[in-house]
């Protein structure tokens, strides 16, 4: 139904017409509640998990949209595989809700989730062939036999790997198998796909091209899915979110630019990607920006929220990449006079560390013409709009 | 050079050493082995050196000896019994005391070890005294179940070393799939398990076969098992049926875990 514009009606229809859109608005506000619920393919709601007196998951809450992509990334202990282990049935949460496709499954043993999960090391059955292992799953959900033969043919297309159904996996390379793994785990047509760690044991050129892979294959079949990974450029290059843990604790959940752009804490902003990390003083705070002296004596300007207080002690975070070495400083930009203490040349881009005004710094940046040697002078210079502002508690300003 | 030279000697004569070490080891283990197998084919009276003839009378002989036949069929069977309990309730210890966790587990493994530790005579006294304190007799139920319990430690040892070894994803790979519990561990743990299972079989059916210190404790009686039954024969004479009696143990004792291992590595060397 459509609703004609106010100006096209006359003016002695409009109430009803207000009336009608009231109803709509009635109707469509449970229906957007309907949408909401259905879109969310995993929901954790404060979920905790505690091994004896170590607590492994801290009141972590967690919405993970259908279809998407999201990594748990953290270092080891973090808390990132407990929460994948929790969500497949292999441990269970010491207090708080998982929902998953809108079904509470505390207390569902693992062989009733209707989960897909690939393993660090394949964990493909050995005694089995790969059509077995790819069928196994199928055999516990009534599939007709001729069915599950036309499904394993068609997992094995989509993980490209046509005619190796009778091999055993001995006989395949580690990215065969691995993408076996993934073939029986989403044959299933599970609610999410669980991975763990799974690109680790694939050495560095597999890593990267299973990496493409195993993306266009998630977007082919647009299967939700939660990655656990140490690795940070895994991370940002396949994730729709990330979600960065720590300690048990969820420190920033955001789109990778996001949470590559703008850490929400100090931890966020060492983990992930290469920071300067210098500390200074407000000194004063007008209109978003703020002058700040640092402890080494320079004075900045800074992007600042409304938060930072004249006087306050904080933390500016500038991301190697945004450090412009050796060119003339756009207006408004900071400006720092150094030198060069540590050149490593890679080809296409340089890392420098320049010891500028009391401040050792770190510079990735891409060569034009000239690479600076160690001892060469060069300015620095950053644009404020590129400072992120974290309070003494290491969290972001906001 | 020189010292190059003398170092290359002196390891000469060390590999000759052990060479020679490693010989006479073998020579100590299989010389009366093969000096019974000779001699049961010994044509003379007397069970010695020099033979006087080839002969297979003593094997005709044995075989008509009811009490010999009847100390086999008791072995064979009590070691078949033993051998399909003690597997049975022996993978089950072993899944319990690897795949999950109790408490008091630690205590678990170190009691169901224990029989293979302590002495076979106190064990056999032992449970001797038990049974008389309970005024039960001495029966087959007594001896096989002593059998039992001396096999245990072994079989519990072998699955487990084996399921240590079988990683635990693919159980959780198979759980995720939808396969309960016992759908995972026959589809998936109990194939993977086979080797072992099939090498504690043989084991046990071995020492039960073979066993005699604790079995004249346990016997029924006037019950004689294979090894008793030597035992008692020896104490007439050293009569060359012996030899072929030993012979034939040999051949079963040997024989069993060579064709196992055959045949387990034809049913699963392809596959792992």
């Amino acid at each position: 139904m459509e609703i004609p514009h106010p100006s096209r009606v006359p003016r002695a229809t409009l109430p009803a017409l207000r009336a009608v859109e009231g109803v709509l608005a009635c109707v469509s506000k449970p229906l957007a509640c309907y949408h909401l619920m259905t879109t969310t393919a995993v929901d954790l709601k404060s979920v905790t998990l505690t091994y004896g007196p170590f607590v492994a998951v801290k009141d972590v809450d967690l919405a993970i949209e259908k279809g998407s992509f999201v990594t748990l990334l953290g270092p080891s202990g973090c808390g990132k595989t407990t929460i994948l282990r929790s969500i497949a049935g292999l441990v269970t949460p010491t207090s708080g809700e998982i929902v998953v496709a809108g079904r509470l499954i505390n207390d569902v043993p693992i062989y009733k989730r209707n989960i897909g999960l690939v393993f660090q090391n394949y964990a493909l059955f050995p005694h089995k062939t790969v059509e077995d292992n790819i069928a196994f799953g199928l055999k516990y959900r009534d599939v007709p036999r001729l069915e599950i033969a036309r499904k394993v043919k068609r997992a094995l297309d989509m993980v490209r790997l046509p005619g190796v159904e009778k091999k055993l996996p001995s006989q395949l390379s580690g990215g065969q198998q691995q993408r076996i793994a993934l073939a029986r785990a989403i044959v299933i047509e599970p609610d999410v796909l669980l991975l763990d760690e799974p690109l680790s044991a694939l050495d560095a050129n597999l890593r990267e091209e299973m990496r493409t892979e195993l993306k266009i294959i998630q977007r082919e079949v647009g299967i939700t899915t939660i990655f656990v990974t140490h690795d940070q450029e895994e991370a940002l290059a396949m994730s729709d979110r990330i979600v960065v843990m720590n300690h048990g604790l969820i420190e920033q959940n955001g789109t990778p630019e996001e949470v590559y752009r703008t850490p929400s804490s100090r931890f966020v902003a060492s983990f992930l990607g290469q920071s300067n990390l210098i500390a200074g003083t407000i000194a004063s705070n007008t209109r978003g920006k703020a002058k700040i002296t640092l402890d080494s004596g320079a004075s900045i300007d800074a992007a600042a929220p409304a938060s930072a207080k004249k006087g306050s002690k904080v933390t500016v975070v500038v991301r190697a990449q945004r450090l412009e070495v050796g060119k003339k400083a756009a207006a408004g930009s900071n400006r720092l006079q150094g030198r060069i203490a540590a050149t490593s040349y890679l080809g296409g881009t340089a890392i420098y560390i320049i010891e500028a005004e009391g401040l050792k710094l770190q510079a990735n940046t891409i060569i034009d013409t000239h690479v600076f040697r160690e001892g060469d002078a060069v300015d620095v210079s950053f644009s404020p709009g590129d400072c992120v502002l974290l309070g003494e508690d290491d969290r972001r300003l906001a | 050079m020189k010292v190059r030279q003398a170092e290359d000697a002196s390891g000469v004569w060390g590999w000759r050493a052990v060479k020679l070490l490693t010989i006479a080891v073998y020579v100590f283990m299989f010389a009366p082995i093969i000096v019974t197998v000779i001699l049961s084919f010994n044509a003379s009276m007397f069970g010695g050196f020099p033979m006087t003839g080839l002969s297979l009378q003593w094997y005709g002989k044995l075989f008509q000896n009811e009490a010999v036949l009847r100390a086999f069929k008791t072995s064979i069977w009590i070691a078949i019994l033993t051998a399909i309990v003690c597997t049975v309730i022996g993978v089950m210890a072993a899944m319990a005391l690897t795949r999950y966790e109790f408490r008091g587990k630690q205590l678990m493994n170190t009691m169901v070890i224990m029989p293979a530790l302590v002495p076979e005579t106190i064990l056999g006294v032992g449970l001797l005294l038990l049974m008389k304190w309970a005024h039960q007799p001495r029966s087959y139920l007594l001896l096989v179940l002593g059998h039992i319990m001396l096999a245990l430690p072994f079989v519990v040892l072998v699955v487990q070393a084996r399921l240590i070894g079988i990683k635990r994803v693919y159980e959780e790979a198979a759980l995720s799939l939808g396969a309960s519990r016992f759908s995972t561990f026959r589809e998936v743990t109990l194939p993977l398990l086979m080797p072992a299972i099939v090498a504690a079989i043989l084991l046990v059916f071995t020492i039960s076969f073979d066993n005699i210190t604790a079995s004249l404790f346990w016997r029924p009686p006037g019950v004689e098992t294979m090894p008793t039954q030597i035992l008692a024969m020896l104490k007439i004479s050293i009569s060359p049926e012996i030899n072929a009696l030993g012979t034939l143990m040999i051949l079963i004792t040997v024989g069993l875990p060579l064709a196992g291992g055959l045949i387990g590595r034809i049913l699963f060397g392809n596959r792992q």
